[in-house]
């Protein structure tokens, strides 16, 4: 099985070099034939890499330690679930997820593409190919996951018992299909450029792409940041660790990909530009998987040290980027520009979402690599950590985020600011409102955070806003309203509930870094500690053992301060046998969107044990807002205008009676 | 090839249990004064642990950052200010210390992008707005507005 799997993906390898090439040359020569080969190839290319893919997860579910790499990073005694997301756990594995996403957006292009435009498609399906060539290159090259190893040792060395969790399953998986989603929207940018041609046409056939990937990317940096919240032990949600920052910029730049190509579908406007940002989205995605693996920056999540490794990723990210940006130098001034637009409007609302976006993505990106290129310049040392990020970063989002409520106000080609102010009255109104209670109301809220609140609450009415005026609610019947309602565009609700999730998501930080409170206590069994109004009683400590792993695991009772019983927090310290590591296991208690988070420590000097305790106020909306920026996302996926080629058949009502036909 | 590997491997392993070790502040370092503890946490919480990943002092469980924990609130419970405290550290163990680089030359680039890009990217689309701005041709000639006048009536 395992060789069977090799031999896919060196099959899978040879198939991209056709799918680059041939595809490419039908296209130049205008022959329908060779054009035709990418579709097929594309999807054989897929069904290798899901064959070489399944071979080493069966590998790691038999766990053959004649593989080297399952060797590395898998145990016998793991459970199963481990066991297959192991597969991805490690730098060979990932790679192989890659391609294996990789290859499946190149089928997807080949299924549903069947309404593109010949050429167009045999360019995105050739770009696709040749991406795909190269990392499989890269995996054969350096990387290779099926290499054996002889005489099979009797057990593996297991995986990071960090990596010992849901999350692998979820967090990688998710995260590659936004990373790699966007070279999708890359080889429609590329195809774009090579024939020099571009319309609105382009952008509705791009924005589903951009869409998708961008749904899954939230999804997979929201799912990252809960697991690092809850397993690292400290309770912080984000730690602008370059890491993180390494998917949080294609994050940004996809995001204003996502808004510069409604201008582009609607207007025409912005073509350039959002081939620019095409183009950047998926080079940031591979500038992040550079940073991941070549072990640059050595991190929890950096598997990777193998200096080989780093140069040809490096040699790849400067081929795809470097090729990519000089075919945007020679081409971009063939494109013609589209339509014209005042300042004030809708799209230049967009242009100023795109500024502002595009600067915090070279905020993050200058403040990641600043320390690497001082340090290899003129070898001095600096920390770029947070309170960078957090300064730099934030003094840009305020005025995106002032800004945002406006945007879907504004008129097309020519808006009316005073009017679309006027209809923000109830979300000014409110936001002021939030912002006085909370400094005048709420113990411990600074004048700085009270605007952070008042921010949250302006974003949050504002974008509730769009959907109470487009409906009419309030001015005209509501069965009207409610008809009028329903009938939105599911567009206009993806947008609102986009809107609303960031709005969450900014109560949520802004909750939890004004009003968290912590405790730190050395504790014994009966011990009671109080925290925000609730009760924490330590009541005992059990040695637990796991399949894989020794656990102290201590349990506490949790009361109001009224002694009302709200059940058990279990909290543990364990260490993984194979490994000898520790790891900490945050007990969290969720009452309503708020958490108690209690963190074990070291045997304390009194003979009890150090305990770390939180109360994290709506700490929840962090992650729930993403999951609602995700709900908008899907709902304007299923929008009937970007459903291409499949034209719904309105259902013809049945005349009624007494109504004479004109 | 082995050996460098089987290094990493080591150091990995020692970087993940920096990290994971999770408990920073201990409670006999806590000061009695809640005003001068908070002092501490929050300048502790620019200050980086010299040999972790991405982690301030107030986070890491590592021996050296609770050193310097501990000298941070040496050095408050003597008087010094906050800015005195920091100044302290960094002339012991340099600016890498500082999780936000200082302001200066140097690091004009890492400070300065942010601006500079907003006020070019900002003043361009002005400019490119102004140079774009639609012509008069979109107005239309008494000839035309009596014949759409004349529609209109008719329209209705």
């Amino acid at each position: 099985m395992v060789e069977i799997g090799h031999f896919a993906l060196v099959l899978a390898f040879a198939l991209s070099l056709v799918q680059s090439a041939l595809p490419f040359i039908g296209a130049r020569t205008r022959q329908d034939r060779l054009m035709a080969v990418g579709g097929p190839v594309a999807i054989t290319a897929f069904a290798m890499t899901a064959l070489a893919f399944l071979a080493l997860a069966s590998a790691y579910v038999q766990s053959d330690f004649s593989v080297l790499n399952v060797w590395e990073n898998s145990h016998s005694a793991k459970p199963l679930l481990y066991k297959i997301t192991g597969t991805w756990g490690n730098h060979e594995g990932s790679m192989l997820l890659w391609v294996l996403i990789l290859t499946f957006f190149g089928a997807l292009v080949a299924t549903f593409g069947r309404n593109l435009p010949a050429v167009l498609k045999a360019d995105v399906i050739a770009v696709q190919g040749l991406i795909g060539a190269a990392f499989f290159l890269f995996v054969l090259t350096t990387s290779n996951p099926f290499v054996r190893l002889s005489p099979a040792p009797i057990e593996g060395r297991d995986l990071n018992p960090v990596l010992q969790d849901v999350g692998l399953a979820i967090h990688p998986p998710l995260l590659y299909l936004g990373y790699v989603g966007f070279s999708v929207c890359f080889s429609f940018a590329v195809a774009a450029l090579i024939e020099g041609r571009i319309d609105a046409a382009w952008a509705r056939w791009v924005r589903p792409w951009t869409l998708a990937a961008w749904i899954f990317l939230t999804g997979g940096i929201a799912m990252g940041s809960y697991w690092a919240y809850y397993e690292l032990g400290w309770g912080g949600f984000w730690f602008w660790d370059p890491v993180e920052n390494a998917s949080f910029m294609p994050w940004l730049a996809g995001t204003a990909l996502l808004h510069s190509a409604i201008v582009m579908e609607r207007r025409e406007a912005l073509k350039i530009w959002t081939i620019l940002l095409a183009l950047l989205a998926f080079s940031l995605s591979l500038l992040g998987t550079f940073l991941v693996r070549s072990g640059v920056l050595t991190s929890v999540h950096a598997f990777a040290t193998d200096p080989t490794r780093g140069v040809f990723i490096l040699a790849l990210l400067a081929f795809f980027v470097g090729g990519s940006l000089s075919l945007f130098a020679f081409r971009a001034q063939s494109l013609q520009p589209g339509g014209l637009f005042q300042p004030i409007s809708r799209e230049g609302a967009l242009v100023l979402n795109n500024l502002f976006l595009t600067t915090a993505t070279a905020t993050v990106f200058v403040g990641t690599l600043y320390p690497l290129a001082l340090e290899a310049l003129t070898g001095e040392k600096i920390s770029v950590g947070a309170p960078f990020f957090n300064l730099t970063f934030g003094a840009l989002m305020v005025p995106l985020l002032i800004a945002m409520p406006f945007g879907p106000l504004l008129a097309w080609k020519r808006g009316d600011l005073a009017a679309a102010g006027q209809r923000l009255y109830a979300a000014a109104a409110g936001a002021l409102l939030v912002g006085l209670v909370a400094v005048f109301f709420v113990d411990g809220v600074t004048a700085f955070a009270a605007v952070g609140f008042g921010l949250a609450a302006w974003l949050l009415i504002g974008a509730v806003t769009d959907l109470v005026l487009r409906a009419g609610i309030g001015s005209v019947a509501p069965a009207v309203a409610l008809r009028r309602f329903a009938g939105l565009p599911r567009s206009v609700f993806g947008t609102a509930l986009a809107h609303f999730g960031l709005g969450l998501t900014a109560l949520g930080i802004v909750s939890v870094s004004a009003l968290q409170t912590e405790r730190i206590v050395a504790m014994k069994p009966g011990d009671t500690a109080e925290i925000s109004g609730y009760v924490l009683t330590y009541d005992r400590m059990e040695p637990v053992r796991g399949p894989n792993y020794t656990e102290d695991r201590a349990f506490f009772g949790l009361a109001t301060a009224g002694g009302r019983d709200l059940g058990e927090i279990i909290s543990s310290k364990r260490v993984y046998t194979a490994r000898q590591m520790p790891t900490t296991e945050a007990g969290i208690a969720t009452r309503g969107l708020s958490q108690i988070y209690v963190s074990l420590g070291d045997p304390a000097a009194n003979g009890g044990t150090v305990v770390r305790i939180w109360w994290k106020p709506l700490v929840t909306l962090i992650w729930l807002g993403a999951l609602v920026m995700m709900a908008g996302g899907t709902m304007s996926l299923a929008d009937r205008r970007l459903r291409i080629g499949a034209p719904a058949r309105r259902k013809i009502r049945p005349a009624t009676a007494g109504v004479p036909a004109e | 090839m082995r050996l460098p590997r089987v290094l990493a491997l080591i150091l990995g392993l020692f970087l993940a249990i920096q990290a994971v070790g999770a408990l920073a502040v201990t409670p006999d370092e806590v000061l009695a004064d809640p005003a001068l503890e908070a002092r501490a946490r929050a300048i502790s919480a620019g200050l980086r642990c010299m040999i972790c990943q991405n982690q301030s002092i107030d986070e890491s469980d590592a021996a050296l950052a609770k050193d310097l924990r501990v000298l941070v609130r040496q050095r408050l419970v003597a008087g010094d200010t906050d800015e005195e405290v920091i100044a302290y550290v960094v002339s012991r163990y340099g600016e890498f210390v500082l999780l936000k680089p200082v302001f200066n030359w140097r690091n004009a680039l890492l400070w300065g992008t942010p601006l500079v890009l907003l006020l070019v990217g900002g003043g361009y689309i002005v400019v490119a707005s102004r140079r774009r701005k639609p012509t008069s041709a979109q107005v239309l000639t008494d000839e035309e507005k009596t014949a759409l006048a004349e529609a209109l009536r008719r329209e209705t």
